[in-house]
């Protein structure tokens, strides 16, 4: 998949914050940074089997002195909610991107709950969360909600809205 | 249709004794346990800055293990946790096996109960053997241990093979021991042994 033109400047803006673990429940909107992370012989990419386990991961990476991201789509956030004690307890950053689904022209309602949940949800378990609506301001916001995750170890969330990444065509 | 209520014999090996064996002269290996009684197993085996205690965040012990053996390479990751604490965490055997770090292990302490609220029967008393379900996801290497010989012949494995080990022990109440609880704290004392500097 090519990325669209803000998505390499969002992986570059993943290296600038010294990130060398990327973690991932696989979503189409997040394929470019995916393939990159694989491709790229500085980071670690590691594909999950659920979303919590990425939380569990990214504290063991800051234990041990690296920095992860956690990427995922919306309906992964329910996952999580209990492991996010595990960042607030210890103090520790925890950095997500999010794809948002059940927003825009989706087509799937089972994506919507979780969809429409996931701001709500994430500030309820004491995320910082901001959103990206216009691809201009993709990288600008992953840089410096790392910025924050990292230099303030606090949990932090991207959330890429649904129109930015364009809504999934089930029927062509 | 009847059912079956044979339960398979419970593990003989006293807990205590085996987090004692494994964690015996621990040097610089990293130690992640999971909530419940293998933190108090490895508190009363002898509290170090390098051991991790979760007494939360059920399920997440084995995954804390990858992020720090992918952070660590040079030193060696183990992950001591409880049946039902695996169990929770059980899609974790397969990550960890698809990413295939060599400095790290897991050793479950297999009693086939959750301990921490009134030792109901767990998965690993009616059918699951999550020794085969680590092979089945790809590790190499796997054990059952069911005397201390057995964990005795354990102990340097954990520490220099990627090796998914399970223990079987007694679900024998033992004496609480509780290690610190405070997790920024746990984290800054672990990061500091490392020479990692804080914020």
């Amino acid at each position: 998949m090519s990325g669209q033109t803000w998505q390499p400047a969002v992986y570059a803006a993943l290296k600038a914050a010294r990130i060398t673990q990327l973690a991932y429940v696989p979503d189409a909107g997040h394929a470019y940074l995916i393939e990159q992370a694989h491709a790229d012989p500085d980071m670690e990419a590691v594909v999950l089997t659920t979303e919590e386990e990425g939380i569990a991961m990214a504290a063991g990476a800051w234990l041990g002195g690296q920095r992860a991201v956690l990427l995922m789509q919306s309906s992964g956030v329910g996952n999580c909610i209990n492991m996010l004690s595990l960042p607030l307890n210890c103090r520790m950053p925890f950095f997500t991107l999010v794809t948002m689904r059940g927003e825009w022209g989706e087509f799937n309602p089972w994506q919507v709950p979780m969809g429409s949940a996931t701001p709500a949800v994430l500030g309820a378990a004491g995320v910082h969360c901001r959103r990206v609506d216009e691809p201009k301001d993709a990288a600008e916001v992953v840089a410096y909600s790392a910025a924050l995750a990292f230099d303030s170890a606090v949990p932090v969330a991207v959330l890429f809205s649904q129109r930015l990444i364009g809504a999934k065509v089930f029927v062509k | 249709m009847s059912r079956s209520n044979a339960y398979p014999p419970d593990g003989t090996l006293d807990r205590r004794a085996v987090a004692a064996c494994l964690l015996r002269d621990p040097g610089d290996l990293l130690v992640v346990t999971g909530l419940g009684s293998t933190t108090y197993d490895a508190g009363a085996a002898g509290d170090r800055p390098l051991n991790f205690y979760l007494w939360g965040a059920m399920g997440g012990a084995a995954m804390i293990g990858l992020g720090l053996a992918i952070a660590q390479p040079t030193k060696h990751v183990l992950v001591m946790t409880g049946d039902g604490e695996q169990l929770m965490g059980i899609g974790a055997i397969a990550t960890l096996a698809g990413a295939r770090r060599p400095n790290l292990s897991v050793a479950v302490l297999d009693n086939a109960r959750f301990g921490e609220t009134g030792a109901q029967r767990s998965h690993t008393s009616l059918g699951t053997d999550l020794a085969a379900v680590a092979k089945a996801c790809g590790w190499e290497a796997t054990a059952v241990a069911e005397d201390m010989d057995a964990v005795e012949a354990l102990r340097p494995r954990l520490r220099r093979e990627p090796l998914f080990a399970v223990i079987r022990i007694s679900p024998a109440e033992v004496p609480r021991h509780l290690p610190p609880r405070d997790g920024a704290y746990l984290t800054h004392r672990f990061r500091a042994a490392l020479g990692l500097p804080p914020l």
